[in-house]
């Protein structure tokens, strides 16, 4: 018998054949993707603004250069995200108006709030971290264009992990008030950082089916338990520590344990109940709002180049 | 020119640098599109390193012959530069330190500035002092990038709807009169200058505006409101914990 559009499909899945856009595939498995990655460039663009607010106050030129061009980076992740996201049928215009609708989601780590500059050392250590841990995997991920993407994301985040990593060994090496200003950060962020693995296992509904069309490759609580045994190490480097009185380690597991996570919280912030939701959509949508005319007049100055283009060459 | 003349030129090229990099900066995560987002964020970092370079140049100058002037904290450093003067010792021109407005001043602004910098600093690259050859060369090839991208959005708006040209037209309106001060006595560099606004002008359909009054006085100390406000913001953490290492 003939073997089925579906069932061609999974076996190319599970042969680890790669699936391309113009590939048959199912619905689902198109919008699924078509939801994570659109949601990922989301977080991309999202991200730039709790990390922007510091170029202008970064301490010296050296770490406002390293700033701009890493912000600069998330755009261009916005940037290959969205295309890959085009690749399967949808417009980057409706992927901003599902975000600015708020129906699509993004990272919610970035409705936290960043107060001090240790917070951009800890948002390049921990919040990059945790993508890297993430994203990593997506390299392998059974859509092309989203593997291939995530490739040149993910060379880009290490270099951003790393400067995050270093602005908090300086800070550990400086004054009792910077010493301060970086476990403050690494308090507030700590938590918050973890969440983004996103629910436990058993209450993550779509994780089953993403595993089974290898979108994803880990689950939730494994990559999150792989981020805080390699976090747990790191601390010790900074001299710093994690606020999880919990946090030991398991040698039976040859893991660490930690504490209970506060799960309302997440889903709080998911609702839209973050410190700086509703500032971080503004924004956005501010920016969107107000550039509107300076799309209309380049796509009207095009239009008009081309008209003239054709008249010379008739 | 002497020594103090060299170390206050390069001051004036480093802050202009500085300030108008620390506006284009505000755009990023802000801008109307994408791409342009990320254009505008690249010429602003172009530009924090074009004042990283000079403010190393006018360091070591000055930390070679300290007596020189008095008034800096020493050993000088590109941060000291950027970090510990107060306004009144900055030395850019007014023009990079006004706000952003639009995008149509955004990229007018641009367009006048770096289409200045862009003759200064080929007279630069040639010119007699070693301190300033290479960084003026180097900075060249961004700032070619910097006036085609402005150029061509003037161009764009100008030439696009209605909205857009009365935009523009209301952003020459308004920076026109803070172009005096780029060019204080009739020069080869004026003239370099006018032709190519007036050259990327009529193809946007603008006019350049009458002889009109121009404001004075960024390289003598003496500047808008505006510095102070982006020194607060762009200082604060060197003031208020001073002597750290970040």
């Amino acid at each position: 018998m003939e073997k089925t559009s579906e069932a061609f499909f999974q076996d190319k899945i599970d042969r680890e054949i790669r699936i391309e856009p113009k590939d048959w595939m199912p619905e689902k498995y198109r919008q699924t993707l078509i939801r994570q990655i659109s949601q990922h460039a989301h977080s991309e663009i999202i991200g730039m603004l709790p990390e922007g607010n510091w170029i202008t106050r970064a301490p010296s030129l050296r770490r406002k250069a390293i700033l701009l061009a890493k912000v600069q980076d998330e755009a261009g992740h916005g940037l290959y995200l969205y295309s890959a996201a085009e690749t399967l049928g949808i417009s980057r215009d409706e992927m901003y108006e599902q975000l600015h609708s708020g129906r699509a989601k993004y990272s919610s780590i970035f409705n936290y709030p960043t107060l001090s500059w240790a917070d951009i050392g800890v948002i390049g250590w921990l919040v990059d971290g945790a993508a890297i841990m993430n994203q990593v995997p997506l390299c392998r991920s059974s859509f092309g264009p989203y593997a291939r993407a995530m490739v040149r994301v993910c060379k880009e985040e290490s270099f951003h992990q790393r400067q995050g990593f270093e602005i908090l060994l300086t800070l550990s090496r400086g004054t009792e008030a910077q010493r301060s200003m970086a476990q403050d950060a690494i308090n507030r962020w700590w938590w918050p950082s973890i969440m983004m693995f996103g629910p436990k296992d058993d209450e993550s509904p779509n994780s089953v089916q993403s595993m089974k069309w290898k979108i994803k490759r880990f689950s939730n609580d494994e990559l999150r338990q792989k981020f805080i045994d390699v976090t747990a190490e790191q601390v010790k480097v900074l001299g710093f520590t994690l606020p999880d009185p919990n946090l030991k380690w398991n040698k039976a597991r040859g893991h660490y344990d930690y504490g209970a996570i506060n799960w309302d919280e997440f889903w709080q912030v998911i609702q839209g109940n973050g410190p700086c939701n509703k500032e971080r959509l503004e924004a956005r949508k501010k920016a969107w709002e107000e550039g509107e005319w300076v799309r209309a007049a380049a796509s009207a100055y095009t239009t008009k180049k081309n008209k003239r283009n054709t008249t010379v060459a008739a | 020119m002497n020594k103090t003349q060299q170390f206050n030129q390069l001051l004036n090229l480093a802050d202009n640098a500085l300030i108008i990099g620390h506006r284009c900066s505000e755009w990023c995560g802000h801008g109307p599109v994408l791409e342009q987002d990320i254009a505008i964020s690249n010429i602003a970092l172009d530009y924090i390193g074009q004042a990283r370079n000079f403010y190393q140049a006018a360091a070591t100058l000055i930390n070679e012959d300290p007596e020189m002037l008095t008034g800096f904290v020493l050993p000088a450093t590109e941060d000291s530069l950027a970090y510990l003067r107060d306004q009144r010792e900055f030395r850019n021109h007014l023009i990079t330190e006004l706000p952003n407005g639009d995008w149509a001043v955004t990229t007018l602004r641009i367009f006048l500035f770096s289409a200045y910098q862009y003759f200064l600093y080929t007279q630069l690259k040639d010119s007699g002092d070693l301190s300033v050859n290479a960084i003026a060369e180097k900075a060249l090839k961004e700032v070619t990038y910097h006036v085609k991208w402005s150029a061509d959005w003037v161009i764009r708006l100008g030439d696009g709807t209605e909205e857009s040209n009365r935009r523009i037209r209301h952003a020459v309106d308004h920076l026109w009169a803070y172009t005096g001060e780029l060019f204080l006595q009739e020069s080869e560099l004026q003239q370099q200058w006018l032709q190519k606004v007036q050259l990327v002008f009529e193809e946007a359909g603008l006019v350049i505006p009458e002889k009109t009054w121009m404001h004075q006085g960024g390289t003598s100390g003496n500047h808008t409101e505006h510095l102070g406000f982006i020194l607060a913001e762009m200082q604060f953490l060197q003031r208020a914990y001073p002597g750290s290492q970040w």
